[in-house]
């Protein structure tokens, strides 16, 4: 093995995947639809996204082609307007929220603070199914013609104005809220409740803080969604004039709803994703979180101010100066526990002994991506740039990427750093290696230039366009192509590493969370014996001991 | 040339004669917002500059390669206060500095020349105060600070000019307002910027930016012989207002006359000043807000006035002083070049400096 790799593999020949485990103890699709495991839980969520996750993806593949020329000329405006509409209702409520979480929060939290289970496991099969039931609804209602509101469901257009399927995505959004709502009350109670004797809050990996954070805008911003969209609902169907203006209502009213969970949204989706890369980075180059402590405050300081920032989504909608004042300088204190997160990670690799496996080069790009996709975020928290940019293109690349660039590359991350864990299989390296970089080459082409074009002034949600911004969109399309290919490339290679991937034992990649302290796969009860944590979180010289120890073991039972 | 695909040689040549990286600047506040701009782009270049350097020397001088032990780090306080106070310092700059273009953009000087705008799926239409009426299209003269008075007439809409960089919802059921003052002459992009339903794409059209003096003829030649404040005058007639606010002593509507910017006294105690949102509300909604003195008699109006209409009506009432029964003289008659008829016919002013193709 090359000295610039830290994978430690059991020998391929003798190695077999640990006969019983959680995939292997029951068998036959009702023991995976009845079952409370959360690890099983975990792989019907990841199936789930992922084919959500390609409807969606799809669909942007047709916003790209229609965006190719200035005319509206492949589809008519109202279908470009389901689309788009589409397309975000399906990434954000049926991909990005549940992505980490519900597929690695779920799959890790209990083995990462040596619990069985979560607390509450049928709750967690509940959120599955609330998930689903959401998920067909919004396929059904694709299926029966659409909603073409834009994700935002803004008022009057949605309660007055639009003769779409409103309701019936409405409900689906809602559904899918109780799904997020459970998740988010299972992972708190599990993170108070079931952590290992030892296990205090500051011997957590920062992959629980992370989500425990997040868990808390789950709980508390989803019901006021719910709430709005009931409100819309009622509007809609029996005419009560909550947001309509000609009926003493307020337009604005619906914003503030809408905001004050969506906004607290963008973090759910981004904090469980910035767990992600403290873990890779750690792993990777061998060293603690540089300030550990920094690094877990930073995500509930983004959880609290992330509650109070809502309104600037609303600057050039006649709210008063002085609201947006405390707005603007409330977002700018949210932009600065990002910033301590990302000079953490930064100097976690100094004096590190650093490797650049798969997860690393996600985790790399992730840094990158997120740098400028929050700093494009501070052009918009300042009240007065906002006026020429907000509503642009300039947002739209802003938020894909911190949603593509920071949480999809989180995501990717994850799934390769845990892959083994989770099936006690490797993916093939050097492949995964080029589709990492076939994907940040893919995602640059396709969203920088919309930066330009929202500078320029392109509105967003257009189906049509001035020639003059042709060019620029021509190039954010043949990304978009690029990026597509970066996308199937690990579908296709993890399938096949299924089968044929080599045996990773139980910690290729010598990392310290408990959760690599265990066979690979899992077995039902994560651990045979219940762990002891005697030692912090991210300790390499703990892991060490515990390896000469284990080889002092084997060598006199070998001789 | 030849072994290039023509359709491909096309659309070179389309691109690099007709590619732009920046938006032109044909207003005040234009410059002045940029130079925020180009701070924060700065600022971001140097952090990201500083973040990617930092991964990147990191991972060569510790590659497992070169470096093959970790040292343990616990953090480091003085770093941490570094990396948090820095980019605090210049988040908040960058806070202050936007806050006080925002308040320039949406704080219109006193000397500001009104335009009613008003959005509806999917056009827009524009009132200027000498009764010129226009459809997806604003003309507006350099040099003079303009305010526009927007509403929808339905959903939200947003109405956008990229080369001042100005952009103000409009919503329905309130009045929002924004200025500029152009600088450059020239045709520039209006934009509908919030979702707006089925043609939101097309609701789109040209801020034609002329000099004071190509805007006077074209006020001229755009006429339709009545202002703003006469159509309000016939509005008001035809739907009888005068019946009760006829200014009598013994009328049974409060007297109109310099209403406007008055301090009123409602009959629930309250005291509200009159401007464009409160006339417009005891327009539609007379029950909510009956002045002291008077019964609650007055019928609403919504449905039956469009909102084109009741801006009219509010420009009637803005200028009524003393006596009903004098004419309006117009505040705008001053931008017509002499009489009415004999402006030049429907000519369009040539406008300099075209941005668009």
């Amino acid at each position: 093995m090359s000295t610039n790799t830290i994978v430690s593999l059991p020998d391929q020949s003798t190695a077999r995947i640990p006969k019983d485990n959680f995939i292997t103890r029951e068998n036959g699709l009702l023991s995976w639809l009845l079952t409370g495991d959360h690890k099983r839980i975990a792989i019907l969520y990841l199936i789930s996204i992922t084919f959500f996750f390609f409807i969606g993806g799809a669909l942007a593949g047709l916003i790209r082609l229609e965006l190719l020329t200035p005319q509206a000329d492949l589809m008519a405006t109202d279908t470009y307007n389901k689309v788009f509409t589409m397309h975000g209702v399906i990434m954000i409520f049926f991909f990005l929220v549940p992505s980490v979480p519900a597929t690695l929060g779920n799959f890790l939290i209990p083995m990462m603070i040596g619990a069985k289970d979560l607390a509450l496991p049928k709750i967690n099969l509940l959120s599955w199914y609330l998930y689903m039931a959401g998920g067909i609804l919004a396929i059904y209602t694709m299926a029966s013609g659409g909603v073409d509101t834009g994700w935002t469901f803004t008022t009057p257009l949605s309660t007055h104005y639009v003769n779409t399927n409103v309701l019936t995505t409405g409900l689906a959004v809602f559904v899918a809220g109780f799904s997020s709502i459970f998740t988010g009350l299972n992972f708190i109670v599990t993170i108070h409740k079931m952590r290992a004797p030892g296990m205090t809050w500051f011997r957590l990996p920062l992959f629980v803080w992370a989500h425990y954070a997040a868990s808390i805008l789950m709980v508390l911003g989803t019901p006021v969604l719910a709430i709005a969209i009931v409100l819309v609902a009622l509007e809609r169907t029996i005419g009560i004039g909550i947001f309509d203006p000609a009926k003493g209502g307020d337009p604005l009213l619906f914003q503030h709803l809408f905001w004050f969970y969506s906004h607290p949204a963008v973090y759910i989706m981004i904090l469980p994703g910035m767990g992600v890369i403290s873990e890779v980075i750690s792993t990777f180059s061998r060293k603690r979180v540089f300030g550990y402590t920094a690094v877990a405050f930073s995500s509930v300081a983004i959880a609290v101010f992330g509650f109070f920032v809502w309104a600037h989504h609303m600057f050039i909608m006649g709210i008063s100066n002085y609201a947006v004042l405390v707005f603007s300088l409330l977002t700018m204190l949210v932009a600065v526990p990002s910033a301590i997160k990302i000079f953490n990670w930064a100097f976690t690799l100094y004096k590190g002994s650093i490797t650049f496996e798969t997860p690393m080069l996600y985790a790399f790009g992730f840094m990158g991506l997120f740098t400028i996709g929050g700093m494009t975020g501070v052009f918009l928290g300042a009240s007065g740039t906002d006026i020429h940019l907000t509503e642009t293109y300039f947002i739209v690349a802003h938020f894909h990427f911190v949603m593509v660039g920071g949480m999809l590359m989180a995501f990717l991350s994850g799934i390769h750093f845990w892959w083994p864990k989770i099936t006690g299989r490797m993916y093939p390296e050097k492949l995964s290696q080029l589709a990492a970089l076939v994907t940040f080459i893919g995602f640059n082409l396709t969203f920088f230039p919309q930066f330009i074009l929202g500078v320029l002034g392109m509105p967003r949600r257009y189906a049509s366009y001035p020639p003059e911004f042709q060019i620029l969109n021509v190039f954010s399309t043949a990304g978009a192509t690029i990026l597509g290919v970066g996308y199937m490339l690990p579908v296709l290679y993890l399938l096949w590493s299924l089968k044929y991937g080599e045996i990773a034992g139980n910690n290729p990649w010598q990392a310290t969370g408990l959760e690599w302290q265990t066979q690979s796969p899992p077995i039902t009860e994560n651990f045979v014996v219940m762990p002891v944590m005697d030692h912090e979180a991210y300790d390499y010289e703990w892991l060490e001991s515990q390896n000469q120890a284990q080889q002092q073991e084997e060598v006199p039972s070998a001789g | 040339m030849s072994h290039i695909s023509p359709t491909i040689w096309q659309f070179l040549v389309k691109w690099l004669t007709n590619f732009a990286l920046f938006p032109p600047e044909a207003s005040k506040i234009a410059p002045q917002m940029d130079a925020l701009f180009f701070f924060m782009v700065l600022v971001s270049m140097i952090g990201l500059t500083v973040v990617v350097l930092l991964v990147i020397s990191f991972s060569i001088l510790y590659s497992k390669k070169r470096h093959p032990v970790a040292v343990q780090i616990e953090g480091s306080t003085l770093l941490e206060a570094t990396w948090t106070i820095i980019p605090l310092g210049l988040f908040l700059v960058m806070f202050v500095w936007g806050a006080l273009i925002y308040f320039r953009v949406y704080t219109p000087p006193a000397n500001s020349m009104n335009i009613y705008v008003v959005g509806k799926q999917w056009m827009w239409k524009a009132e200027h105060p000498g009764g010129q009426h226009e459809i997806n299209a604003l003309h507006i003269p350099t040099g003079q600070p303009i305010q526009l008075t927007l509403i929808s007439q339905d959903v939200f809409h947003s109405f956008s000019i990229p080369a001042f960089r100005v952009k103000r919802e409009a919503i329905p059921g309130r009045y929002t307002t924004v200025w500029f003052e152009a600088t450059t002459p020239g045709t520039y992009h209006l934009f509908c910027t919030q979702y707006c339903g089925t043609e939101h794409s097309h609701m789109i059209g040209d801020v034609v930016v002329l000099t004071p003096e190509d805007f006077r003829k074209w006020l001229a030649s755009s006429t339709s012989g009545n202002s703003l404040a006469q159509n309000g005058e016939r509005l008001f007639a035809s739907l009888s207002c005068a019946a009760c606010h006829n200014a009598r002593p013994d009328a049974r509507g409060p007297n109109l006359a310099n209403v406007y910017g008055a301090k009123l006294t409602l009959s629930s105690g309250q005291t509200i000043t009159a401007d464009e949102a409160y006339l417009r509300e005891s327009i539609l909604n007379p029950s909510q807000h009956i002045t002291q003195g008077y019964a609650p008699i007055m019928p609403t109006y919504q449905g039956q006035v469009s909102e084109e209409g009741v801006i009219a009506l509010i420009e009637y009432i803005k200028n009524l002083n003393s006596d009903y029964r004098i004419q309006q003289t117009l505040n705008t008659t001053d931008m017509l070049p002499g009489s009415e008829g004999k402006a030049p016919a429907a000519q369009a002013p040539a406008s300099k400096g075209m941005v668009k193709p």
